[in-house]
């Protein structure tokens, strides 16, 4: 016996008690050993009483050994690391781990909500539905907050996770799901044909039931079996062992979801590990071993400490050498609880009695009762427990009217095996219910590529198990290519039978739980019976059962089969259960891997970003990309100073502008310009080599996709710019074009949105700065180089350049595009070349003020509601040929005169702003959605104006010029006039550009 | 779901964007006036339960539009031809 550890067991067990481990359970101090989990930890520590009900706060204490445990949910770590809900059967010790119990008020053992019953009566099966309905205002103040006290688990931390998670995809030919016998026996057959093998286990070690059970494998005790199994998988190149990791889901592609805990079982991650991966294994074959989950009994007080179910009783003897009672009484449908007494006589536990509801006992149970020294009662029933924190005493009822009591500290109960069928469920499935075996097994039509072996299938005999693994394996193997060899099953030792189930022990005192974490008790079944909630989905919903985080594995078949009791129907005529994705809680850590906060998702960088860095740029999100939102300089009050600044340098001499963000598609071939006049709405299929045009692009159904600009560059060579939002979309829709709606036309398409640093040089003096740049003998002149012209050239001694004079400012405007990596420098030349003239870089604000000036329709009109008529864009569309969009687009509704049409806005009271998002209203109406007449859908102030100014889509606005209108915020309390004008403010002659 | 894309390989869906049904064909009136085959194309589809040929785009891949035909209970996919060659009528 070491340290604190009362119930640890001399000898035996997997653990190793040369090491010792510190832990805190409640603040108070204990010791474990490698090996252990929190649950045979605290078990060694004599610690029973461990949580509390959900519900009633009743007291509970550990009732399995491994995933499936309701109760025993505890608060693992402190403050960042603080871990709601972990169940003490999985969390593995490690030395320092601080644990609480949940869900306790105010301590543990004295639990004031549980006093006499408190909150019992209210929370009856569908008492969210009847109890707390009126008065009405109370919910809030009252009953939420009592319920919230009341029910309700752990504490989630407060501060974000420290740790990191990632996300890994992985391949093979077979994943063996489990590794207890039938899961070595599968991955063992396949790897040695040397298909590639996946082997994952929940567990920290490899083995599964035969690390718990005393039975002889080959030879061999069990344990040793599983581990020379563990260490000649480990040894083989093409097999992937993943411990600490739980299969969550199947999902169709043969595709698995896993998450391994790479380092739960540590105070804190080493470095560079993360906290949790989440694995996409792809699997061209599946066996699934996942075992059995063993039935609790439902009898009253079944939810005490100190009841257990036996199968978890065996492994903690076996594999944690842990003694979970010193007298004990066992309470079982089957012969193994002959296993059960001889291995609590074999570590010196006394045995009571043997309960067991067949009126005739085997032979196995005889023998075993008599080696172990246990009274064997059968025909009976455990319907009394007596004990408050701990199971104390129980009473035995024979039917006939005998009682029996028996002074325990431990009742051992097993109602049988559940399969773990869950995953066999997830793509739709219906487990099929076998009564020969009393449990639903898997259906026929399993996920495809699945093979199901072992307790799993219903196979519950070790042999079998170990063949079935075998032959699951091999044939899994075979079926990718590989030829496996059957190996002879290890010989094993004496099977014990299994009985009838017992669904429910009527009589007694005390309330009989079927789930226990969600508190529903055999009675709540019974109500939801009366109340005609009959139907497994009604009967889930009223009672809660099997919505709690253990999702019901130790619940869900005995409700179903107890509504079936109750109803006088064959449990195939009540139901069955299924399950969903994930099987296990996963945690949104694991989910969201590492794209979080400022990684959520990649920040693309325009080649231009170094240089306005240096420049003290404040920049800002548009789209995935960090753009330049303006450029401070000393002494500026704010944004919209400098903004205002940027404007005036445009307008009075020179801006530069990065705009590589704008989509550019390189389109090439013999059909290229008939493809851009599919695509294009207005008719770009005339347009001259050298020159750009704007182009406008429809959706088949008529409304604007896009817009942007089309330059030749030569016969079949044309570049074209799509928006910044729009660019991916926009070039999906052209290659759908290009593939499959024109399919015969000879033309390439190309993203070379990266390739291309491109400049926007706009203002009066732009052609000053520019000449400073490009190559003799270009000729930049008005007559050599006009508006709307495109060349290629070379700039600054050499550089292949695109230049292209187009305007989105209205003034003289060019844009300059070379390789991406010379941008940086482009930039720095171009402020260089442009000081004498007074040059400013400028962003995205004002660029935003310079397109409103100048009417120009961006992402705030091109909503995608809006068509080229409510854009006043009409007349450029091609009236001669097809286009997309063109038949829908002439559609009358589309081109209504009374549709919404862009107009121009400017405030009556100039002082005042206009704010986009503002509704437009008739003056002398009643502000409401009837009285609508459009809305502000772009303002800036203009510097150039000295007022503010807004585009809006105005109702029949075409005709509507001169109309003063109400400009209506009522979000934000504002409500001003607003005078309608055209949607040009500076210069709508276009003479500045063309000059 | 993981798509067979004829010249990358068997990839997982979240290379692929979704467009739609491959059984409605595009108009070849040129586009002159709306009438109900233009409707038809573009707003009325199908929802069979069962198999469906739909349009899909290897966006993070070889950039290829592909017709995929696939269970829309369960997303087994049964074929998947470059759309380029099903609308050429060379497809295999």
């Amino acid at each position: 016996m070491s340290g604190t550890q009362t119930r640890r067991r001399e000898a035996g067990g997997l653990i190793d008690r040369a090491t010792a481990l510190g832990f805190r359970f409640d603040g108070r101090a204990m010791t474990g050993h490698p090996g252990d989990t929190l649950a045979s930890a605290l078990l060694a520590n004599g610690v029973r009483l461990v949580g509390r009900s959900f519900k009633y706060h009743r007291p509970r204490g550990i009732l399995s050994a491994g995933p499936e445990e309701p109760n025993a949910l505890v608060e693992l770590r402190a403050g960042a690391r603080r871990e709601a809900n972990t169940r003490a059967t999985v969390a593995e010790l490690f030395d320092g781990l601080e644990a609480r119990s949940q869900n306790r008020f105010p301590s543990l053992a004295l639990d004031l909500l549980a006093a006499g019953g408190l909150v019992k009566p209210f929370l009856a099966a569908g008492f969210y539905y009847k109890t707390f309905m009126w008065p009405k205002a109370f919910w809030e103040r009252v009953y939420e907050p009592l319920i919230r006290r009341a029910a309700g688990l752990g504490r989630a931390a407060r501060e974000p996770d420290p740790d990191h998670y990632e996300k890994a995809h992985a391949h093979c030919d077979v994943l063996v799901i489990g590794s207890g016998p039938a899961g070595l026996m599968a991955a063992l057959t396949a790897a040695r044909s040397g298909a590639r093998v996946i082997i994952a286990e929940e567990d920290f070690r490899l083995g599964g039931r035969a690390l718990s059970e005393n039975r002889q494998i080959g030879g061999q005790p069990a344990q040793a079996w599983a581990a020379s199994a563990a260490a000649e998988l480990a040894g083989m190149r093409e097999v992937r062992v993943l411990p600490r990791t739980s299969v969550f889901g199947v999902y169709d592609g043969g595709q698995y979801g896993a998450v391994e805990r790479v380092s739960d079982h540590l105070p804190v991650p080493p470095e560079h590990q993360p906290r949790q991966r989440m694995w996409r294994i792809v699997a061209r074959r599946c066996v699934l071993a996942a075992g059995a989950i063993e039935r609790p009994l439902v009898f009253p007080g079944n939810d005490r400490p100190g009841v257990m179910l036996a199968g978890a009783v065996r492994s903690y003897v076996h594999r944690f050498a842990v003694v979970p009672g010193r007298r004990a009484v066992i309470f079982a449908t089957h012969d193994e609880a002959a296993t059960t007494a001889a291995d609590l006589a074999a570590a010196g536990i006394t045995v009571a009695a043997i309960v067991d509801p067949r009126a005739m006992p085997s032979a196995m149970l005889r023998g075993a009762a008599g080696l172990s020294g246990a009274r064997l009662l059968s025909g009976s029933v455990v319907d009394t427990v007596h004990g408050g924190h701990g199971v104390e005493a129980v009473e035995v009822a024979d039917g006939r009217g005998g009682r029996v009591r028996l002074d325990c500290d431990l009742l051992a109960m097993s109602g049988g095996w559940n399969p773990s069928v869950h995953l066999t469920t997830h793509l739709g499935a219906r487990p099929v219910w076998d009564a020969a075996l009393g449990a639903f097994v898997p259906a026929a039509s399993l996920p495809p590529g699945m093979a199901v072996a072992g307790a799993a299938a219903g196979a519950f005999e070790l042999a079998e198990d170990l063949a079935a693994g075998a032959r699951a394996g091999a044939f899994a193997a075979e079926a990718c290519g590989f030829a496996a060899t059957l190996p002879n099953g290890p010989e094993t030792n004496d099977e014990p039978a299994l009985g009838p189930p017992l669904w429910r022990v009527r009589g007694g005192r005390g309330k009989a739980f079927v789930d226990f974490q969600n508190d529903v008790g055999a009675s709540d079944i019974d109500l939801a019976a009366r109340e005609g909630f009959r139907s497994v989905e009604h009967l889930k919903r009223y009672t809660t059962l099997g919505m709690a985080t253990d999702q019901g594995k130790t619940a869900n078949v005995t409700g179903l089969a107890l509504m079936a009791e109750i109803t006088a129907r064959s449990i195939p005529e009540t139901g069955t259960t299924t399950s969903r994705p994930p099987f296990t809680p996963v945690s949104i850590g694991a989910l969201a891997g590492h794209h979080r906060g400022r990684a959520f998702r990649p920040t693309r960088l325009p080649p231009t970003h170094h240089w306005a860095s240096a420049l003290d740029a404040v920049f800002i999100e548009a789209g995935p990309w960090l753009r330049a939102s303006h450029y401070p300089r000393p002494g500026e009050a704010n944004w919209m100073v400098s903004c205002n600044r940027e404007v005036a340098a445009v307008r009075q001499a020179a801006g530069l502008c990065d705009v590589t963000t704008l989509g550019k598609i390189d389109v090439q071939g013999a059909d290229a310009m008939h493809f851009l006049g599919l695509i294009y709405a207005n008719g770009v299929d005339t347009l001259a080599v050298g020159r750009v045009r704007y182009g406008l692009m429809l959706r088949e159904d008529g409304f604007v996709m896009d817009d942007g600009t089309v330059a030749r560059l030569g016969r079949e060579h044309f570049i074209v710019t799509t928006t910044t939002a729009h660019a991916v979309d926009v070039f999906r829709h052209m290659e759908h074009a290009r593939q499959w709606l024109f399919p015969a036309l000879d033309v390439q398409l190309a993203s070379v949105t990266e390739q291309w640093a491109q400049l926007a040089i706009a203002g009066p003096r732009s052609r000053d700065v520019l000449t400073r740049l490009v190559d003799a003998p270009f000729d930049l002149s008005n007559a050599a180089f006009p508006y709307m012209a495109a060349a290629e050239l070379t700039v600054c001694g050499g550089v292949a350049a695109r230049l292209f004079r187009i305007s989105f400012s209205g003034e003289l405007a060019y844009e300059l595009a070379v390789p991406a990596r010379y941008g940086d420098a482009l930039a720095r030349r171009l402020m260089q070349a442009g000081a004498e003239f007074g040059i400013a870089p400028y962003g995205l604000e004002a660029l935003g003020v310079l397109r409103i000036e100048k009417g120009h329709p961006a992402g705030a009109e091109l909503n995608g509601q809006t068509t080229a008529h409510d854009l006043r864009l009409d007349r450029l569309l091609s009236k001669r040929r097809d286009f997309i969009g063109r038949a829908m687009a002439a559609r009358p509704v589309l081109t209504d005169p009374g549709r919404e049409t862009l107009v121009g806005l400017r405030p009556v009271d100039r002082r005042s702003p206009l704010r986009a998002g503002a509704h437009l209203l008739p003056q002398g109406v009643a502000a409401n959605p009837a009285s609508d007449h459009g809305h502000i859908t772009s303002a800036a102030y203009s510097p150039t104006l000295g007022h503010w100014i807004g585009l809006g889509l105005l109702r029949g606005g075409a005709a509507r010029m001169g109309e003063t209108v109400r400009a209506y915020d009522a979000l934000r309390g504002h409500d001003d006039l607003a005078e309608v004008v055209g949607p040009v403010f500076v210069d709508p002659a276009g003479e500045r550009l063309r000059g | 779901m993981r798509i067979p894309c004829p010249y990358c390989g068997e990839r997982g869906r979240e290379e692929f964007a979704y467009l739609g049904d491959a059984t409605v064909r595009r108009p070849d009136d040129g586009g002159a006036a709306p009438t109900a085959a233009w409707e038809a194309y573009v707003y009325l589809r199908d929802n069979p339960a069962g198999l469906h040929r739909e349009l899909w785009f290897h966006a993070a891949g070889c950039g290829s539009w592909l017709v995929v035909t696939r269970d829309i209970r369960t997303h087994q996919i049964f074929d998947c031809q470059p759309a380029q060659d099903v609308a050429l009528g060379r497809a295999a």
